[in-house]
């Protein structure tokens, strides 16, 4: 009986049926093409998705704690763009790379501020970010994109292992320190206090605002480190890196089981959806299909993951409410 | 015996509403209070001012003999004020475990105020604050969202009783809740006087405080218009003093 009740509360984690559905597009594909699941392909899947699971698990922790960040895809390029011409400015590379990190902090501490001082929702002063992030990027890319500068320390990065990049190795280190950080830390605690009902958690003596700002910073952080990251992979700046990355880093963390409203979610269900997405577009490429499925692919798969996490959240409530008619 | 709490003259204004009209106040040590009133009465904000999520305009309270002024939520908690809120002071989807400890975790390693949490000390204690309150449920590790009305309220006494608060206050914490899970309440709050805590209920149901009150504080219009031991009072002359003010 209690065994039965705990496999059926670990089927309803969000994140656990995602690898489900992870694991249900992983076979389809297989069995559509053999080589999806070859050395060759996962190289390359694995190879361009580290980037993508360091920016959704940024936004799955802001998304968390209630808020959005809609600027990701903008930071995501004019990090390393600064960073580049910085380098081509004279300034050592590693003074180059913490100083084009601290643009990611500083972004995100702008989005923060903006949104709590002024009470406005994060969608928008992050939307208004989105442009001005962009348009600086724009204006740092001087007119044509500059070379990449050979002497910045780009292999530590990215360097080709055997299957994986090193990036893969970066973004597992991510995904371990904040996955401690948020399920196994108090500061964790505060997050999801704080995005499942605000006023509970203020009254409980958590500084709402402090935890929020900590969670914009952090992504803000990520989005840029991730950019500079594919900057590093491409060996090229390109002002256009990060295009609507936004909404596809929260196409990741949504079907990784994070709440829309803020207190569900985890660091592996945005992992797991991150390269679920990478996969999904892969599978489409090598089965033929017209590559503009992906699209529709990722769509209904949005779709479905919430349907679900909806009908799941609405079904423990009325465990609840059954239970009080007793 | 001594006074808890003394409030002397307090008055509260919002952007106009003189919601709180020179109240002063006494409240005896481990005594429950029933502080009854028709909604608007003001009840919610005096609390509020008590437990320090809302400033005085002007007035004084005395805490032990000492006077205080609550800047926070925190203050009033770290001298041992513990409210519950007539909306849930619980996140729904977080389970019973962190729901007790929130923004109080044990935690190990800790770098400053930063630290990694002891899952298994926080569900053992978690279960055995519940144990004290006569709850019982299966596992600290539920979502707050499967318990009943009632068993919320219960963990949120729980905690209150687990961090030692010495006064407690309920804001109408028997709103929207069954008959059934109404007497699980009062049966929480009445074992709290034995375990040498004050209580303050606030209702504006007079029939749910008045089993286990021992002492009846109206209210109406920001003003306290009655305040009364049981044993001087009498169900019908409290209905009266509510209907009529
Ligand atoms: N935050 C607030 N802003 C403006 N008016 C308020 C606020 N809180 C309460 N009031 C007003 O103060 C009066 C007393 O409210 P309240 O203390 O909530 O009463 P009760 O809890 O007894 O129902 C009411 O007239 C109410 O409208
Ligand atoms: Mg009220």
């Amino acid at each position: 009986m209690s065994k039965n009740y705990s496999l059926r509360s670990l089927l309803v984690r969000p994140e656990v049926a995602t690898f489900l559905m992870f694991l249900a597009i992983m076979i389809g594909f297989y069995i559509a093409n053999e080589r999806f699941l070859d050395a060759r392909n996962i190289r390359i899947v694995m190879g361009i998705t580290p980037e993508y699971i360091i920016v959704a698990i940024g936004i799955a922790i802001l998304m968390i704690s209630g808020e959005f960040d809609l600027s990701v895809g903008s930071v995501f390029a004019l990090v390393p763009m600064t960073i580049v011409q910085m380098v081509h400015q004279g300034i050592p590379p590693w003074f180059a790379i913490f100083l084009g990190l601290m643009i990611g902090i500083i972004v995100g501490f702008v989005n923060g501020f903006i949104t709590l001082r002024f009470g406005i929702p994060s969608f928008i002063a992050t939307l208004g970010m989105l442009y001005i992030a962009r348009s600086l990027t724009t204006v740092a890319t001087a007119g044509f994109p500059p070379p990449f500068p050979h002497i910045l320390p780009n292999e530590l990065f990215v360097y080709q292992f055997e299957l994986f990049r090193a990036s893969l190795y970066w973004a597992l280190l991510v995904a371990v320190v904040l996955g401690v950080m948020l399920h196994r830390s108090n500061v964790g605690n505060w997050i999801y206090a704080t995005g499942g009902d605000q006023n509970a958690a203020s009254s409980m003596g958590i500084k709402t605002g402090n935890v929020k700002m900590f969670c914009f910073i952090l992504c803000g952080f990520l989005a840029g480190f991730a950019g500079m990251i594919q900057t590093f992979r491409l060996e090229a700046p390109l002002p256009s890196q990060g295009y609507l990355l936004e909404l596809e880093s929260i196409a990741a963390a949504v079907i990784g089981g994070v709440s829309l409203f803020g207190g569900i979610g985890t660091v592996f269900g945005a992992v797991i959806g991150a390269i679920l997405i990478r996969f999904l577009e892969s599978g489409i490429i090598m089965a033929r299909i017209d590559a503009e499925w992906f699209r529709a692919g990722l769509g209904s798969l949005i779709i479905i993951a919430v349907v679900f996490n909806t009908y799941i959240s609405r079904r423990a409530t009325r465990i609840g409410q059954n239970k009080a008619k007793d | 015996m001594e006074d808890i709490i003394v409030c002397e003259g307090l008055n509260k204004y919002y952007s106009g509403v003189h919601a709180l009209k020179d109240l002063s106040l006494k409240i005896k040590k481990d005594s429950v209070v029933g502080l009854i009133g028709d909604n608007g009465a003001g009840k919610s904000t005096l609390i509020k001012i008590l437990s320090g999520a809302h400033q005085p305009d002007s007035g004084h309270i005395y805490f032990e003999g000492n006077k205080v002024k609550f800047k926070s939520t925190k203050e009033a908690m770290n001298l041992g004020i513990e409210t519950i809120y007539q909306y849930s002071a619980l996140i729904p989807e977080m389970s019973i475990a962190r729901n007790i400890f929130i923004g109080r975790e044990q935690t190990q390693y800790n770098v400053g105020n930063f630290g990694l949490m002891k899952t298994k000390t926080m569900q053992d204690d978690a279960m055995k604050a519940l144990t004290d309150v006569e709850l019982h449920l299966r596992s600290p590790d539920t979502p707050v969202n499967q318990l009943s009305g009632g068993e919320r309220q219960g963990v949120v006494i729980a905690r209150a009783m687990y961090f030692k608060s010495k006064v407690l206050i309920l804001d109408e914490p028997t709103n929207h809740l069954s008959v059934k899970e109404t007497n699980k309440v009062l049966r929480f709050v009445e074992g709290l006087k034995s375990q040498g805590v004050t209580s303050i209920f606030i209702t504006h149901n007079l029939s749910h405080v008045y089993p286990i009150a021992d002492h009846l504080c109206v209210m109406a219009r920001g003003e306290k218009i009655a305040d009364l031991d049981k044993k001087d009072t009498t169900i019908d002359h409290l209905t009266d003093l509510l209907v009529n003010g």
